[in-house]
């Protein structure tokens, strides 16, 4: 076999002529994120382009390129990741992905590439396109908000007589995968399994096998224990820096406080974080009004109706650094998911129709002193400009700590892989 | 069902689709069921490959079916008027059916007609220049039982321009034969040796070297090799290559007998787009003379074992289409989706064969160079690009048709053939081309220089830039294949973020975003279409900065971002009114 050498970022690597750059890589312990390659699939399917790197300067997909002699190949510049992260990105932004409520949490090719990618929010706003959820083949459930289109179980899933049981129907940003319900009928629970296991994000799950381990016990749960998460790059225009106590304020919109009560779970370090800041407006100590300028405004849940907005807006005025806390400040969060149905029909489930609703009383609240809920529910960025965002659901103590404490004081942090979460 | 199509192979897909399409006008269930117990595959396939071409419908559209071009230049033209006097006229909105089951309406992308708009398809036939009073004479004559076949209009040529002194290339006269008898003299390598002194370039656009691509399919060692000729233009605002048609159409044979001649191949295909359905029978007629006078078939020009024949796959509206690799799917009855760029198709290419896949026009011209010699045309076009080029002009000016000229004449000398004033941008190639500023006039429409594919749509000052990209956005979002992340995610994200611009809501920060992820975009695409989907809107970012500024807000220093809290409650206000 005629051996070649080439160049990733610099780095000349020895590797059989003509082998595939995603495998060349990855024994070379280089790692290029992918979600529909599988190094049996030939030609590869060069259909979600997350492992976009530059090949003697021109953009390519890895998985197309077969090494040769000479050739220079960029996967870590900055460019590149960023480019890479910004597929991610739009993969977050076009489908529905709420992990906190997703069966593949913890084992899911998407989320954990995100993950590596240090992603805290999505550049493209979150669309909420309305997708169905497929109830219809025998042992599947197919879950449209979650696929990314990447086509392996078109080319993978067969039935025992060579047929195939998943397409692509319609086209443009109309195309889905569609199942073919007879020929899915055919597979034996193993098939259907295997399908599930295929399937990078969540779209295929097989009734009754989703939750056969446990979160926490999952693939990346446990595999990424020792692996640090990059920094964001801050886009704070002047962090905090100087010296004396720290104003802190925060703050529930549309959230659960779930993350105020993670923010209460450093448990004694707490009685050392008293001493360096001081909570102004915030749910923690009851303070309704904004009593001065704080130097640092920590935001949970997004905005659904016009009061969130204007704290919000408030926030932003009083705060030097803005810091959205958790899924739902980030992009919307569960309270998102009413976003791909008519606010009438949410309306009228939640007040007129809901069983714990008593007869003489159906009526949707509507009064002027009352705020008025929006006609879907904006993540935070969309409102106003935001320096930091820490994901999770809620974050873990540990994260928003280490991020609050960098921003106030300028120490140097990395976040583990196990505090970084989105679920 | 009572009949059914019978189908043997795959690539008969489309032909057996469009068999239940002109019979029931939709494709029945019955007929998906059929087509897959035949082919023995799942009947989900069928249905993949039907939904991804917009003229196969898998239910009841009308007995007939209107199909009303929704390209920008339509819209500048009176779209909306038209739309207005056909919903009137038969009594159902855009998308629906009447309820009498007659007539169908619908949109569609450009339909090659750019130069005689608002135009429309019905059953496939061309109705151009049309005016509130024809459309409600049309549907009169077709609720009277005309058939649209009967009245239709012909489709004029429009040809406005062509170099005087015997310096046109296309547009003379054209006696079948002569560049096959020259051809043969040259012999093969002659041939190309030809083509290769002319510099003759792909015309669809992409202007890679013919000779190459004809060179190279002749390399290969194999028993079957294809021509295709992709007569898919499908870039809004080109009619060119209709025109061609229209009047040369055995230049273009006689192109891809050469072809066949230089590279071995036996046989040849015209992927002909739906839009232009109507030209078939007068392609048929040509192809069948062809045969009739010995440059099809057997034994050509007497020649032992020269044999080769051309036939007309008819595609079935999809954009996407005009991308070669995906032109071979379509062929091959997939859904036309590109192919990873693994290969040339001059390696592997239709049913895996060596193919060379050019457009009608480069047929055109690689059969003048032969006809009429490299030096020849050697003295039209600038050194570096030599030969001539069609464009099809249309937008604001006074003669949209058809313009041959010479490389390297000046766009604004071409504006001032075709007439124009207060012009503000012209955007070349179409929407995946380039969006130029005015200012750029005295540049040189060259392969090398000012590059232009055959669309040239001419803004004048009073057209909206954002109106223009909207639209744009909208086609590419309908015709992307739908394969790749970018350009599937992306249009779609973008589409969002114009219509930001639009509502007055997008500050200047907005705006350096949506240049990023464009940008994105055109490097991470799987291919061509994606790629450039997003080109107009970049360009007329960086090219048009004052229109920008005015259309975005400056970024508020307080860093609050704009939000309109009225529309965002007004669901709310009606729907709780509406209970109170």
């Amino acid at each position: 076999m005629e051996m070649v050498n080439c160049y990733i970022d610099g780095r000349i690597i020895k590797a059989p002529k003509g082998k595939n750059l995603v495998r060349v890589a990855e024994e070379h312990g280089i790692f290029i994120p992918s979600l529909c390659y599988y190094p049996h699939i030939d030609p590869p399917l060069a259909t979600c382009r997350v492992c976009s790197v530059r090949i003697n300067g021109k953009a390519k997909a890895a998985c197309l390129v077969e090494v040769e002699e000479g050739m220079e190949i960029e996967v870590d510049t900055p460019e590149m990741q960023e480019s890479r992260k910004a597929v991610l990105e739009m993969l977050f932004a076009e489908g529905n992905h709420f992990c906190p409520s997703c069966e593949k949490s913890g084992d899911c090719d998407l989320q954990h590439l995100a993950y590596r990618a240090g992603i805290r929010h999505s550049r493209f706003p979150h669309l909420f396109k309305d997708h169905i959820i497929d109830f219809n083949p025998k042992r599947m459930i197919l879950e449209h908000n979650r696929c990314v289109l990447c086509r392996r179980c078109i080319e993978e899933v067969m039935t025992d007589d060579g047929q195939r049981v998943f397409t692509s129907i319609n086209r443009g940003e109309r195309t889905s995968i569609a199942v073919d319900y007879e020929q899915e009928a055919k597979l034996s629970r193993e098939q259907a399994i295997r399908a599930m296991h295929i399937c990078p994000v969540g779209a295929i799950i097989v009734r009754g096998e989703s939750m056969t381990r446990p979160f926490g016990d999952r693939k990346y749960d446990i595999d990424m224990d020792a692996t640090y998460i990059p920094p964001e790059a801050s886009t704070a225009k002047n962090k905090v820096r100087e010296h004396g106590k720290k104003v802190v304020a925060t703050t529930s919109l549309a959230g659960c406080f779930g993350c105020h009560m993670s923010m209460l779970d450093i448990d004694t370090d707490l009685l050392d974080l008293v001493e360096l800041v001081e909570f102004d407006k915030s749910p923690i100590n009851d303070i309704k009004r904004f009593s001065q300028r704080a130097h640092l405004g920590l935001i949970e849940g997004g905005c659904c109706n016009s009061e969130n907005i204007e704290v919000l807006r408030e926030f932003r005025k009083m705060c030097d650094v803005l810091v959205c806390v958790g899924e739902c400040a980030i992009y919307g969060g569960l309270p998102a998911l009413r976003n791909n149905v008519p606010l009438e029909e949410c309306l009228e489930e939640a007040y007129l129709h809901s069983i714990t609703s008593e007869n003489d009383e159906k009526v949707i609240p509507a009064d002027q002193d009352i705020p008025k809920i929006l006609d879907k529910v904006y993540a935070c960025n969309e409102i106003v400009k935001i320096d930091h965002f820490i994901p999770g659901c809620p974050p873990s103590a540990n994260h928003i700590w280490t991020v609050v404490k960098n921003i106030l004081f300028g120490e140097a942090y990395s976040i583990l892989y196990s505090d970084f979460k989105y679920d | 069902m009572p009949s059914t199509y019978p189908i043997q192979q795959r690539a008969q897909l489309l032909d057996a689709l469009w068999f239940y399409q002109d019979k029931y006008g939709f494709i029945p269930n019955d007929a998906v069921t059929d087509l897959a117990r035949q082919l023995a595959v799942a009947r989900v396939e069928i249905e993949g490959v039907l939904s991804f071409y917009h003229f196969f419908r898998d239910r009841y559209c009308g007995k007939h079916q209107i199909y009303l071009n929704k390209s920008i230049l339509s819209e500048f033209a009176g779209f909306s008027k038209i739309r207005e006097a056909f919903e009137t006229a038969i009594g159902a909105r855009l998308g629906e059916v009447d309820p009498t089951g007659t007539f169908g309406l619908f949109e569609t992308a450009c339909i090659g007609l750019s130069d005689q708009e608002p135009a429309a398809l019905i059953d496939l036939y061309p109705f151009v220049k049309l005016t509130p009073q024809k459309v409600h004479r049309i549907i009169q004559q077709l609720k009277a039982g005309q058939s649209p076949a009967d009245i239709c209009d012909q489709p004029a040529t429009n040809l406005h321009y062509f170099p005087a002194d015997d310096r046109a290339i296309f547009f003379r006269n054209y006696t079948p034969g002569r560049a096959l008898k020259r051809a043969l003299s040259l012999g093969s390598d002659g041939v190309l040796d030809e083509l290769k002194k002319a510099k003759l370039l792909g015309m669809g656009g992409a202007f890679f070297p013919v000779y190459h691509k004809w060179l190279h399919c002749r390399e290969q060692q194999t028993a079957v090799k294809y021509i295709i000729c992709n007569a898919d233009e499908g870039e809004p605002g080109t009619f060119k290559d209709r025109v061609l048609m229209q009047t040369l159409p055995g230049l273009m044979l006689e192109g891809m007998l050469l072809a066949g001649y230089v590279t071995g191949a036996k046989k040849g295909f015209i992927y002909l787009r739906a839009e232009y359905r109507y030209l078939l029978q007068r392609l048929t007629e040509e192809i069948e003379a062809f045969r009739k006078a010995g440059l099809l078939g057997q034994d050509i020009n007497g020649l032992p074992g020269f044999d080769f024949d051309i036939a007309i796959q008819l595609g079935a509206g999809a954009y996407v289409c005009g991308e070669e690799t995906a032109l071979m799917q379509s062929m091959e009855g997939m859904r036309g989706e590109p192919r990873p760029k693994r290969y040339f198709p001059t390696e592997k290419g239709l049913f895996q064969q060596p193919t060379v896949v050019n457009n009608v026009e480069t047929f055109m011209a690689a059969s003048r160079i032969i006809e009429l010699g490299a030096r020849q045309v050697l003295q039209n076009g600038t050194a570096t690009s030599p030969g001539n080029k069609v464009l099809s002009v249309a937008g604001d000016c006074d003669a949209p048709g058809i313009y041959e000229i010479e490389w390297g004449m000046t766009l604004r000398e071409l504006l001032d053939r075709s007439g124009t004033r207060n012009t503000a941008a012209i955007q070349l190639s179409g929407p995946s081309g380039e969006l130029v500023p005015v200012s750029f006039a005295d540049r040189r429409i060259a392969p090398d220089e000012l590059r232009c594919g055959g669309s040239v749509m001419i803004f004048s000052q009073e057209r909206d830039l954002l109106q223009i990209l909207r639209n744009y956005n909208t086609f590419f979002m309908e015709e992307s294949c739908g394969i790749c992340t970018p350009c599937r995610g992306g249009n779609y994200i973008l589409k969002h973020q114009l219509q930001r611009l639009q509502q007055g809501l997008a500050d200047r920060s907005d705006l350096v975003h949506l240049h990023d992820w464009a940008a994105m975009m055109r490097s991470a695409s799987r291919c061509g279409l994606g790629k450039t989907a997003a080109n107009a809107l970049i360009q007329a970012i960086e090219r048009f900065p004052d229109y920008f500024a005015g259309i975005t807000l400056a970024d508020d220093v307080q860093q609050l971002r704009p939000f309109d809290m009225e529309g965002a409650t007004t669901a709310y206000d009606q729907i709780t009114k509406k209970h109170r």
